[in-house]
């Protein structure tokens, strides 16, 4: 299965990529030909713990895209094993309906586990990191505690004997091959959501919230989601662990369960497979070879996830990522290539007009805005600068959506903004960089750009599950258009580059080719001459004006003042969220408040 | 009936509002919630008892080294779970460092101590009544905290130091205010105050490792509807949360009023994420 998402991968992309991949899957491989062919070397007590490494596995795939992608702290998900266990158990019994077949009690335990995915993960749409970790804790004892009182279904504290799946799973190899088999899948699946628009979103979700919202990335939508998947999964490997321990008691889900899938993908690091899937194998096996440590595991366990969080945040996926270790040419340059950016903005910017209408907004007592109006026209660069303090970042707040303003509005070609949620902006076309970039350090250059057309796929959550035609259309479309992005600012030859180890100035550039990926028609860049020598700076004047050029409106917050002078057709100067001066650069340099309030001498 | 359900509803509330509190000392220091709360909580009522009953130490002997330990294990957090990640506040690492470190201490008292609840000693020799010392030791604990951390904060400099510092930590440490042990001073305090807790409480809840997790759950709870740093939120509900919790475990019985207690709990932070009486976040741009 492994296998053949890589074939399918060299076919679809670009050979650079391919080869990539196929050295990515070579571990899995590995993993794939042991898993085959374990019967022909092990005894049969290894069988059940690979088995039982197989069925955890199941469970943690699914977790992983929760905790390691998303980074949504579920501790608790031995809650949703649980749910999985009694319901297969108790449907394959029939202790309070006709039995059913046990496939068909296992497939309703998975959607019966999807549903309480969504139930459980709820809470982290709204809540803060600690407060969603808490709420699972609490509901892995909640349910617990429900097993124990409904007796009459769940045999209480007696239990339930476990499902017994026909032939040929029925032998203790014929099992362990079903439970190999589903967790194969689950690994193919979850590497395909891995490497697909949905990965990188969710790892946008986790390292650069704000940034993924202005990609048009909805954190409700995605998440629910991947916590119907996550259920669903935790909830078949339930009914795998009913029937791999015979009998089920609520002994048997506890805590230090829950803690075991959480911990092996934190071991494993976060945005991997290869990782949690060894972290998992590991903590599973471990136990095995200190038979005397048996009672200390747990206690073992987390001195290893504080080791892991305090000495190695990266986990085995980073242990293992040599390419990394590699350094970096030091001397390299960002040479944008404005020439690329007609083909990659295209014709198709409907032209139209932002403007902002006596947009006002306090904070507490501080008047952040005070009655502002701005009109950005597409093809033109409007600079507006000020003060520290004077409301300019406010302002690209308010068009951002991230501020409803108290007074006035702003509109986009005549429709007012205000009513929409924030990753709506995206959606219209409107762009934005980050006074701070907002990168995902674990991911490629490539990777970062391809989060800002995230909202162009045309494939469902599904279909890059089972990848699908149009998953690998969106991949090669995406992957083309990123590449041409990063051309255009000049950072292509990063392009396979973990972001994290780039310099200020080119993760500046970065997050302007992951902007250009939406084909803005208006374009947001906060101060993004910060921190960049005076030959970038320069550069980076060049692009913005052929930005601008392509049809793309720019509003441009900066302080650099010669870089405004030069570059902008109009300039609106704030101060203290009042607009203190407006005009074409040459009336703004001799306005005389501007000149004495600002500009200096 | 009524009574008896009223005193150990204060009382076990009592002891949730001390729980909260300790983790509002530290997040107050810190920004960082800690999943050790509920564990000095059970390091209390587990030393109270190994140094009381096992060791046959007096018990204001007892009663101090627990709170010692408890002051020990606060300042282990800090150092060990708190210090090394807080500057990376935003990837939210000290989740899980002070999870695995709560996890440590309590799988060791699991396997050093006991896996079963062990008894804990009488602390005054006097006969019982309904109005029996388990309940109102844990009341008392909680005035003396509360009055205790009044004084402290409003009349000494010390005090004004750990304000400061809650309200602003850069500007704090710009006036030259030693953060950083005034950081380990707040852990060591909330240690005292979650050990104290459950010493007061081993009567009712016993010398239990597993009263960890169940402390750590039941102590958040009025601090996320109290709103976060506010120590009279806490107090108030704890008090409600036991109060509650006592009401339903009589009426609908024990495994559905904590079912009750946590419906009610997710319902109001899914209404109020910030609490009943917490502020909205700031700026996120």
């Amino acid at each position: 299965m492994i296998d053949m998402s890589t074939t399918q991968a060299s076919r679809a992309r670009p050979s650079a990529i391919g080869s990539g991949a196929l050295g990515a899957a070579l571990p899995l491989l590995v993993l794939l030909v042991i898993g085959v062919t374990l019967p022909l070397f092990a005894g049969g007590y290894w069988g059940v713990i690979a088995t039982r490494a197989c069925v955890y596995w199941v469970l943690a795939a699914g977790l992983n895209l929760v905790v390691g992608f998303a980074g949504q702290i579920a501790i608790g998900w031995v809650a949703l094993l649980t749910v999985g266990a009694y319901t297969t158990s108790v449907l394959a019994a029939g202790n309070v309906m006709p039995p059913l077949h046990p496939y068909l009690a296992l497939a309703i335990a998975g959607v019966v586990g999807a549903v309480c995915g969504v139930i459980v993960g709820l809470p982290a749409l709204r809540l803060r990191t600690f407060y969603f970790a808490i709420t699972t804790l609490g509901f892995a004892t909640i349910v617990t505690q429900i097993v124990l009182a409904w007796a009459s279904v769940t045999g209480g504290g007696v239990g339930v004997a476990g499902p017994i799946f026909p032939a040929p799973f029925d032998t203790q190899w014929g099992f362990y091959y079903f439970c190999f088999g589903l967790a194969a899948i689950c690994t193919w699946m979850t590497a395909n959501i891995a490497k697909s628009r949905f990965g990188r979103a969710l790892t946008a979700i986790r390292d650069a919230e704000v940034a993924a919202e202005a990609n048009g990335i909805s954190k409700p939508g995605l998440l629910v989601i991947v916590f119907l998947f996550s259920g669903a999964t935790a909830a078949i490997a339930g009914g795998l662990f009913a029937s791999l321990q015979s009998y089920i008691t609520p002994d048997a889900f506890t805590i230090d369960l829950s803690v075991l899938f959480f911990i092996s993908i934190l071991i494993g690091g976060r945005g991997s497979i290869l990782g949690p899937l060894l972290g998992t194998i590991l903590l599973t096996v471990l136990p095995e070879f200190a038979a005397p440590l048996v009672a200390w595991s747990t206690f073992l366990y987390a001195v290893l996830l504080l080791a892991i969080v305090l000495v190695m945040p990266g986990g085995i996926a980073e242990l293992l990522d040599f390419k990394s270790r590699r350094p970096l040419e030091s001397n390299r340059a960002i040479i944008p290539r404005p020439d690329l950016l007609k083909r990659l903005l295209g014709q198709d910017t409907a032209p139209g007009t932002l403007t902002l209408e006596q947009v006002a907004l306090s904070f507490g007592g501080v008047r952040a805005i005070d009655g502002l109006d701005l009109t950005i026209l597409p093809g033109q660069v409007h600079g507006l600068i000020g003060p520290n303090g004077s409301g300019k970042t406010t302002t690209l707040n308010v068009i951002s959506g991230y501020y409803t303003p108290q007074g006035g509005v702003a509109r986009l070609n005549g429709v007012a903004l205000t009513t929409l949620a924030h990753h709506a902006r995206a959606h219209m076309r409107i762009a934005r960089t980050f006074q701070t970039p907002r990168i995902v350090g674990e991911a490629s250059v490539l990777e970062n750009v391809m989060i800002g057309g995230t909202i162009d796929g045309r494939g469902t959550f599904v279909e890059s599950l089972l990848a699908l035609p149009r998953h690998w259309r969106d991949e090669k479309m995406l992957h083309e258009t990123a590449m041409l992005a990063l051309s255009a600012v000049g950072l292509e030859q990063l392009a396979g580059v973990r972001a994290d180890r780039l310099q200020h100035s080119e993760l500046r550039f970065i997050e302007i080719a992951r902007a250009l990926m939406l084909r803005p028609a208006f374009l947001l860049l906060d101060e993004p001459a910060a921190g960049l020598s005076a030959e970038e700076i320069r550069r980076l004047g060049a692009l913005v004006v052929a930005i601008s050029q392509a049809g793309t409106g720019v509003l441009l917050v900066e302080h650099h003042a010669d870089l405004i002078f030069d570059i902008c057709h109009h300039v609106t100067v704030l101060n203290l969220g009042k607009m203190l001066a407006a005009g074409t650069p040459a009336e703004i340099r001799s306005h005389r408040e501007v000149v004495n309030a600002y500009l200096g001498g | 009936m009524v009574l008896s359900i009223v005193l150990s509803g204060l009382a076990i509330g009592c002891v949730y509002a001390l729980i909260g509190i300790a983790y509002n000392v530290m997040y107050s220091a810190s920004r960082v919630f800690s999943f050790t709360a509920g564990t000095l909580g059970m390091i209390g009522g587990v030393l109270g008892s190994l140094f009381i009953l096992r060791m046959g130490l007096p018990v204001w002997a007892g009663f101090i080294l627990a709170l010692v330990g408890g002051a020990l294990l606060g300042v282990v957090t800090e150092i060990v779970a708190v210090r090394p990640v807080l500057k990376s506040l935003d990837q939210h690492l000290y989740v899980l460092s002070t999870l695995a470190l709560a996890l440590i201490v309590q799988q060791f008292t699991a396997i050093e101590w006991s896996t079963d609840a062990q008894p804990f000693p009488r602390i005054f020799n006097i006969e019982r009544n309904s109005f029996d010392q388990q309940y109102w030791l844990p009341m008392i604990a909680c005035v003396v905290v509360i009055v205790g951390l009044e004084l402290l904060y409003r009349r000494t400099l010390v005090g004004h130091a750990f304000r400061a510092i809650a309200e602003d930590n850069y500007a704090a440490r710009a006036l030259g205010l030693p953060e950083r042990n005034l950081r380990m001073a707040s852990y060591a305090l909330a240690g005292v105050i979650g050990a104290l807790a459950g010493f007061a409480s081993g009567q009712m809840l016993l010398a239990f490792f597993a009263n960890a997790p169940l402390l750590t759950f039941y102590g958040f709870v009025p601090v996320a509807l109290g709103g976060m740093g506010n120590n009279r939120g806490a107090v108030v509900a704890g008090l409600v949360l036991g109060l509650f919790q006592q009401a339903a475990n009589f009426l609908v019985g024990g495994i559905f009023a904590s079912v009750a207690v946590f419906t009610v709990f997710i319902l109001v932070l899914l209404a109020r994420p910030d609490g009943l009486a917490g502020a909205s976040a700031g700026r996120r741009v």
